[in-house]
């Protein structure tokens, strides 16, 4: 009944923890005293280097980008009463990052460090903006994921065509990352110019959150105990694009994670969509952060992507909810 | 005092006209009954009223105020509306889910203050569900999830209350539970507006009855004066024999 205590200040605390094993492990692991010399400014210059220029960005940006399609996520599903809903399911992540490939295609974003984002976070909105038109229009949910596959399938033929006409192996590379999706090689530089994007929106989300409890009762009934079913749609899209769109200018497409976490915090809060918006934020940047540990740790010639981890975890996890769901209220 | 007034009130969709220039004023203290064959217009007549749909003429009041130009929330205040009931999205605690009656005095189901509280206590003791409380929705009954829903719009604790068809679907126990529960928030000072397809109930509990056909509201009055079978007749298209409100139904026209 009463939302459990411990949960985020525990979800907290195991990131925190989280953040920093993934300081100590690596290709040469450092113990940990190195690493926390290293934090406060001693230790010699290379293990400052490792820590503070390799790898404490990149686990931060893994846990940040979780946090944003975790809080997005749950925040999509609360709107359109779905489990299934999903940044990635619905096409917003896949459509951010045909935008901000499209910026890196034509050279935009030597015009400055904003424009990757901004344009991420443009593909985002817009893919969120026509699931919420479309979601007026329909009362069927299955007709929304469909919507969304469909959004996927023609960014990633857009993105396809970029990749056959792209002028060099470079920015083919360049583009593979993107669509599947890696924290590798990230500074403080590039999180520091998304992160105020991802504020935005998770401010937003947490703000507006206690709209998408009254949506339990659906759209009629909560319109009855006063919610604005116009400004609840708005501000949900406008906060999970901002998130989802800066996570994708962070990470590229990383799919899936936005369903796994809300799914096991929701017995946690007694299936409240506003109280779930945090503990799946902390909850989707943990599994973010350990799974790129993973992904270092894994013994491949080249590093596997993060996203591709997190689709083959988060994928199967998402068939099994679908044919838990009994067919209720579709 | 919170009156609801509708003047003239005319729903057009498309060539359709779903409701045809209505008037009928609900105030504390009146159980009202909605009466009408399937696409009479009932619902759209509702949900004009209270500003959720728009309309073609007329327009409606809640306590002299236009119901389209208030806020979801001063509109919430004043009226709770129970639409005809729709499966909860997530198997949600019985408690929360009447907490969710509490939305438009600015309560947060995760943490209610003593006031949101105390009035979602009144509203589970109210239906009965204080055992219930507990208890997740998806494992309910019929019977309980309908009081689950009248608890949720008692505990908004506004003056009118607009229900629709809050028996459909229950066993005769609950039919009687449900509408003695309206008849106490009545007794206590609500006004009800009720959408029921049980002429004989009807009769029975309500105050007044307000009868449907094709989108216009053909009479308007106690019960002695208009149940007879002449309406029942041109209203519904049966025979039925009417003695003071017993009614004996023998088959359509």
């Amino acid at each position: 009944m009463r939302s459990n205590h411990w949960l985020n200040p525990g979800l907290l605390l195991a990131s925190v923890v989280a953040i920093f094993a993934a300081c100590l492990l690596g290709s040469t692991s450092l113990p940990a005293d190195r690493v926390l010399a290293a934090f406060f400014g001693g230790a010699d210059a290379g293990d400052r280097l490792v820590v503070w220029a390799i790898r404490l960005p990149r686990a931060l940006a893994a846990f940040l980008v979780g946090a944003a399609l975790g809080i997005s996520g749950a925040a999509l599903q609360g709107l359109l009463r779905n489990p299934l809903a999903e940044p990635g399911v619905l096409g917003v992540s896949a459509t951010a990052s045909l935008a901000a490939t499209f910026s890196l295609y034509y050279g935009l974003v030597a015009l400055g460090p904003w424009i990757l984002p901004v344009f991420a976070i443009l593909g985002a909105l817009s893919a969120t903006a026509l699931l919420a038109l479309a979601a007026i229009r329909t009362r069927s949910v299955v007709t929304l994921v469909l919507i969304g596959v469909g959004l996927s399938s023609f960014s990633g033929a857009l993105m396809s065509l970029m990749m056959n006409l792209a002028p060099n192996p470079f920015s083919l590379s360049d583009m593979i990352s993107w669509m599947l999706g890696s924290v590798a090689n990230r500074s403080f530089q590039e999180i520091i110019f998304v992160v105020p994007f991802l504020i935005a929106g998770t401010a937003i989300l947490l703000v507006t959150g206690r709209g998408l409890s009254a949506l339990t009762l659906g759209e009629e009934a909560a319109s009855g105990v006063g919610l604005n079913l116009r400004n609840q749609r708005i501000f949900t899209v406008l906060g999970a694009g901002l998130a989802t769109g800066a996570s994708v200018a962070l990470a590229g497409a990383i799919g899936f994670v936005g369903i796994v976490a809300p799914h096991i915090i929701r017995p946690f809060v007694g299936h409240d969509p506003a109280r779930s918006l945090v503990p799946s934020a902390l909850l989707a940047g943990l599994f973010l952060v350990v799974a790129d540990i993973g992904v270092r740790l894994i013994p491949t010639d080249i590093e596997m992507k993060l996203g591709v981890v997190a689709a083959l975890i988060g994928a199967p996890v998402f068939v099994w909810i679908a044919m838990q769901r009994r067919s209720v209220n579709d | 005092m919170t009156e609801l007034v509708v003047q003239d009130l005319t729903v057009q969709v498309k060539d359709a006209t779903l409701v045809d220039a209505a008037s009928f004023s609900l105030s504390p203290g009146e159980f009202v009954v909605l009466l009408g064959p399937n696409g009479a217009g009932k619902t759209s007549l509702i949900r004009a009223s209270l500003g959720l749909e728009r309309t073609a003429q007329g327009n409606a009041t809640l306590g002299g105020e236009i119901t389209t130009q208030l806020s979801p929330i001063e509109r919430a205040r004043r009226v709770a509306y129970l639409p005809q009931i729709r499966p909860l999205a997530w198997p949600n605690f019985v408690r929360d889910v009447v907490a969710l009656g509490r939305f438009s005095h600015g309560a947060a189901i995760g943490r209610l203050n003593a006031d949101d509280a105390a009035a979602v206590d009144r509203a589970l003791a109210a239906c009965d569900l204080t055992h219930l409380a507990h208890r997740r929705a998806d494992t309910l009954s019929g019977g309980e999830l309908a009081r689950m829903h009248c608890a949720r719009a008692f505990a908004a604790e506004a003056p009118l209350l607009v229900a629709d068809e809050p028996i459909a679907a229950l066993d005769p126990r609950h039919q009687f539970r449900i509408l003695d529960m309206i008849t106490d928030y009545v007794k206590s000072g609500g006004g009800a507006l009720v959408v029921l397809h049980d002429i004989q109930l009807a009769a029975r509990y309500a105050t007044r009855l307000i009868w449907m056909k094709q989108g216009q509201i053909v009479s308007d009055g106690s019960p002695t004066n208009t149940l007879t079978s002449q309406q029942l007749n041109s209203i519904y298209g049966i025979r039925a024999k009417v003695d003071g409100l017993r009614i004996d139904m023998e088959g359509p026209v």
